[in-house]
């Protein structure tokens, strides 16, 4: 394992605080087969690493830990391949130093 | 819906948002201001400087009692490899003034203050309240926003985006496009606490001095990037961004970057035995005055980030945005002073009032820099700090070869990466881009 891959999201995403919309996801992936390479790039160029590959080679989102950047929207909005939106108002990340 | 109707709608409670709420309201409008966070601030991610300057124009006497962590006294620039920086530091005494001109602030914090000075002149604010889509009459004329609360739409004469650089409303209406991967970084960011008197230690600083580091090198791997570290009173804000098309371009992970540039011995150091408390991510607009769309129109203006308005070569973006608010708040407040309408045509005040201004002066003169740096990275963002590591090392390091022949050493590096020709053609371009 090379230091990259050790570097573990889940324990940074741990600091922050988060209101969960629990049943609204406001980022959705579009139902796919095989994924393009908009959606192959979320994978690595997410900050949160929202996106994963399920085991059947789809790319899923689970946007608990997003902290609303906007990168995925940049790259994938364009294609069709997510439809982005802010959490409902207070939901979602809450900074405590931003 | 609500049945009020106000003068102004501002989306956004950034730096934008608030210097235009506040700028509005002093002037006796009647003022709505929307936040989708709990507070203002708690969706608000910057290094972060403040520029006194400009916030001088909005709160004179802001330093009573604003969140400021401390007053820059240093700048350090780092170009780094992987195990060395050369650097470039500027400190002065001067900079201990009375009245300081920058400071490292918490935005979280720093907004929260703000915001309570908006409420204080007279503005209405809703926070926990997401804007989802502009309102527009049968002509296109945009008469108010419709939000995420029930019966959430709401009428104004005229709306404010400052609704931050991906700006959803504004580019769903179509009033600009989306940014694309080539005009944004992302950037990410940790906060490192440690106590007080580490901090001033370790950046050798006394009382409420502050210094700024902005490193550039190998640590983007060849992308167009930067890293920060800035000391505040008991914590350390460390980042690292990089253009998006160029994480989507090579497959590199924020987070591994981030980790990369930790590591660094010139870094590591610093933050050792740090407690992390908090890691975010942000877009910065990157595109620079050819980025720039459209500002105003029926009923509408855009200012701050989601104007992509950043200065990318001064690392300047909350005076551009807290700037904007103010001059596009002044322009409406003419404009409904002479009780016209807010037409796109009485709005182009903002455009021209702007354009006189810093904001677009600025961004005009660097308006080649973004491409060249974009389309050069490898050059600018790794071999060159790379040939500049070795020249000097081999400058300092004393190992009984002769100087002519360390010279002749480190010219045949610099060529046979670069090639005369392409030496000489950066140095051009650059001295193109910058002046």
């Amino acid at each position: 394992m090379n230091a990259e891959q050790s570097v573990r999201v889940e324990d940074k995403l741990y600091y922050n605080r988060y209101l969960v919309d629990v049943g609204r996801p406001h980022v959705k992936v579009r139902r796919h087969t095989t994924p393009s390479l908009q959606l192959l790039a979320l994978l690595k160029a997410c900050p949160a690493r929202c996106y994963e590959l399920n085991d059947k080679g789809q790319v899923e989102v689970a946007v608990d830990g997003c902290i609303e950047c906007g990168t995925c929207r940049v790259i994938a909005e364009p294609t069709g391949d997510i439809e982005w939106n802010y959490p409902r108002g207070g939901y979602g990340v809450l900074f405590k130093f931003g | 819906m609500i049945q009020e109707k106000f003068d102004a709608i501002v989306v956004g409670a950034g730096m934008a948002g608030n210097a235009a709420a506040l700028t509005m309201a002093e002037r006796g409008m009647k003022v709505l201001q929307l936040e989708r966070g709990e507070y203002a601030g708690s969706k608000n991610v910057q290094g972060a400087i403040l520029y006194a300057d400009m916030m001088e124009k909005l709160i004179p006497d802001f330093r009573e009692d604003a969140p400021l962590e401390r007053h820059l006294v240093e700048q350090r620039f780092w170009m780094m490899d992987d195990r060395s920086h050369v650097g470039m530091h500027y400190r002065s005494e001067d900079f201990n003034e009375e009245r300081p001109n920058r400071y490292t602030i918490i935005r979280a914090q720093f907004d929260k203050w703000f915001s309570s000075k908006v409420r204080e002149a007279g503005a209405t604010v809703l926070y926990e309240t997401t804007a989802t889509e502009l309102v527009r009459d049968n002509y296109g004329k945009v008469r108010g926003v419709r939000t995420d609360r029930r019966d959430g739409e709401i009428q104004a004469d005229v709306v404010v985006l400052a609704e931050g650089v991906n700006g959803l409303l504004g580019t769903r209406a179509g009033l600009r496009a989306r940014p694309t991967p080539d005009k944004v970084a992302l950037a990410v960011k940790e906060m490192h606490f440690l106590p007080r008197e580490t901090i001033e230690a370790r950046f050798n600083l006394k009382d409420d001095e502050g210094v700024v580091i902005e490193a550039a090198g190998t640590i983007s791997r060849g992308m167009t990037g930067m890293g920060f570290i800035y000391a505040n009173k008991e914590s350390i804000s460390l980042g690292i961004g990089c253009l998006v098309a160029d994480f989507q371009r090579t497959g590199e992970t924020p987070y591994g970057l981030l980790d990369h540039f930790k590591k660094h011995p010139s870094v590591a150091s610093l933050i050792a035995g740090s407690e992390v408390k908090e890691y975010s991510a942000h877009l910065i607009p990157e595109g620079g005055y050819r980025a720039i769309p459209q500002l105003y129109g029926e009923g509408w203006v855009v200012v701050g980030d989601a104007a992509q308005f950043n200065n990318a070569v001064h690392r300047e973006g909350s005076n551009l945005a807290m700037t904007s608010g103010r001059i596009a708040a002044e322009a409406i407040s003419q404009v409904k002073s002479r009780r016209d309408g807010m037409t796109a045509k009485n709005l182009s005040l903002y455009k021209k009032m702007l354009d006189e201004s810093f904001v677009i002066k600025d961004l005009k003169k660097y308006k080649d820099l973004p491409r060249l740096m974009h389309t050069n990275s490898q050059s600018f963002f790794l071999t060159y700090p790379q040939l500049v590591s070795r020249a000097m090392q081999n400058f300092v390091r004393v190992d009984g070869t002769p100087k002519v022949d360390k010279e002749k050493v480190t010219i045949k590096s610099f060529v046979r990466a670069r090639s005369w020709t392409g030496l000489f053609g950066d140095a051009v371009r650059f001295a193109r881009a910058w002046r």
